[in-house]
């Protein structure tokens, strides 16, 4: 990198030292103050998420044993959906590269194309998570409680959760401590139905007060976290978008450089890189 | 409306072809590198139980650590911070590191004290 005493500014660009700081660009550097302000925000929830996990006295749920479904398939796939929400993100993240090296070379062509691959990506991204949390919402057949307090998970073929007792292939398993949907001992027909009509609370599914996964915490950070992720997602797709759009009407191309693009580009890489965090605390620890 | 207040300058916005295939090879380079880090953490998030059931410890660190090296190299390339000036990196990386570093140390330390009073008033 060259210093500054080899730009060739104009005067009324110039900071009032008669320089740019640090050799970067105003837009570029205010960018990074936000994004570090940003970053200490998504710590801050991902820390509390820790604090509450290392403090609870209750088994807390396992990753590869609540997130283990793909759309369309039967079976269990642990992470194999989160990763691939994951790699979608990553390859966003390298088009947003390739189009801000395109506009280095004033290529407008070659920005348009890699721009526009990287908001599809990071629509495909949104669409992922929204499977995801309708899924993490409905559940997996949720458990019951009889009047001693025993645990058991309730199984159907048809993930019928109004009246699951009368569902084909209804079973109940008596619940493994810290372990979801896991157990040993497993209830058929007249005695499964016997101990369902015991039953004194059935949860299933998750909302903010109950999830039949763990705590209520659990389930309040998984939406608050990856929520506020998949909104900044969101906000980083339609700010790809406008700039997406004002390169195509050639507005940098006039300007003479495509640092709207790199600056867009920035909160894009951000994004990826809260998600490269998200994924190993809260999915894989 | 044209509007005369907004200056948009900009510095090192340009590179040639030739820095352009460099720079190209490079982030083919670390793509290679992020997928196959991904890879490895899905695989042993997904079977370690199998591989290395005793080993929960040395796993979690391992998460650890190929997340750190993953932001490393999506901070210093793809956000092109390797490539600024020492002391903008400096003045962005330090505030946070001394932050989070203190915010981890404190929550871990809380933590330990509020689990041992739940179980002692269980």
């Amino acid at each position: 990198m060259s210093g500054e005493a080899t730009k060739t500014l104009s005067n009324d660009v110039l900071w009032g030292g008669g320089r740019s700081p640090f050799s970067i660009s105003y837009g570029k550097m205010m960018m990074w103050f936000f994004l570090v302000s940003d970053a200490l925000t998504f710590s801050g929830l991902l820390v509390a998420y820790g604090f509450v996990r290392h403090s609870t006295t209750e088994a807390w749920p396992i990753g590869e044993e609540v997130f283990r479904a793909l759309p369309f398939l039967h079976g269990s796939y642990p992470l194999m959906y989160v990763a691939l929400m994951t790699a979608i993100l990553i390859f966003s993240s390298v088009t947003m590269v390739l189009a801000v090296e395109a506009g280095h070379r004033m290529d407008k062509k070659g920005v348009i194309k890699w721009l526009f691959l990287t908001v599809l990506g990071g629509a495909f991204f949104v669409g992922s998570q929204a499977w995801e949390w309708k899924h993490f919402i409905h559940g997996g057949g949720g458990y019951i409680i009889t009047a001693e307090g025993s645990k058991y998970w309730v199984h159907n073929e048809t993930h019928d959760t109004h009246d699951p007792a009368h569902a084909p292939g209804f079973h109940l398993v008596q619940a493994e401590t810290g372990h979801y949907l896991l157990g040993d001992h497993e209830l058929e027909g007249e005695e499964a139905m016997h101990v369902w009509n015991e039953r004194v609370n059935y949860v299933d599914g998750a909302n903010m007060v109950r999830n039949e996964y763990g705590p209520p915490q659990y389930a309040n950070f998984f939406f608050f976290i990856t929520g506020f992720h998949g909104f900044h997602v969101f906000s980083g797709v339609i700010i790809n978008l406008i700039v997406l759009i004002m390169v195509i009407q050639g507005v940098f191309h006039r300007r003479g450089h495509y640092e709207m693009v790199e600056k867009a580009g920035l909160y894009w890489h951000f994004v990826d890189l809260v998600w490269v965090f998200v994924f190993t605390f809260f999915y894989l620890l | 409306m044209e509007r005369d207040d907004i200056i948009e300058y900009s510095l090192d916005a340009h590179h040639s072809e030739e820095d352009g295939r460099k720079i190209r090879a490079k982030i083919w380079r670390v793509t290679g590198l992020l997928a196959i880090v991904t890879a490895v953490e899905v695989t042993l998030g997904a079977f370690w139980h199998e591989w290395f059931p005793e080993a929960w410890h040395l796993v979690k660190w391992t998460f650890v650590v190929l997340t750190l090296v993953k932001a490393t190299y999506i901070v210093m390339t793809f956000m092109h911070l390797g490539d600024e000036r020492r002391n903008i990196r400096a003045i962005i990386l330090l505030p946070y590191a001394l932050f989070i570093l203190y915010l981890i140390f404190i929550a871990i330390w809380e933590s330990n004290h509020v689990h041992w009073s739940l179980e002692l008033f269980q």
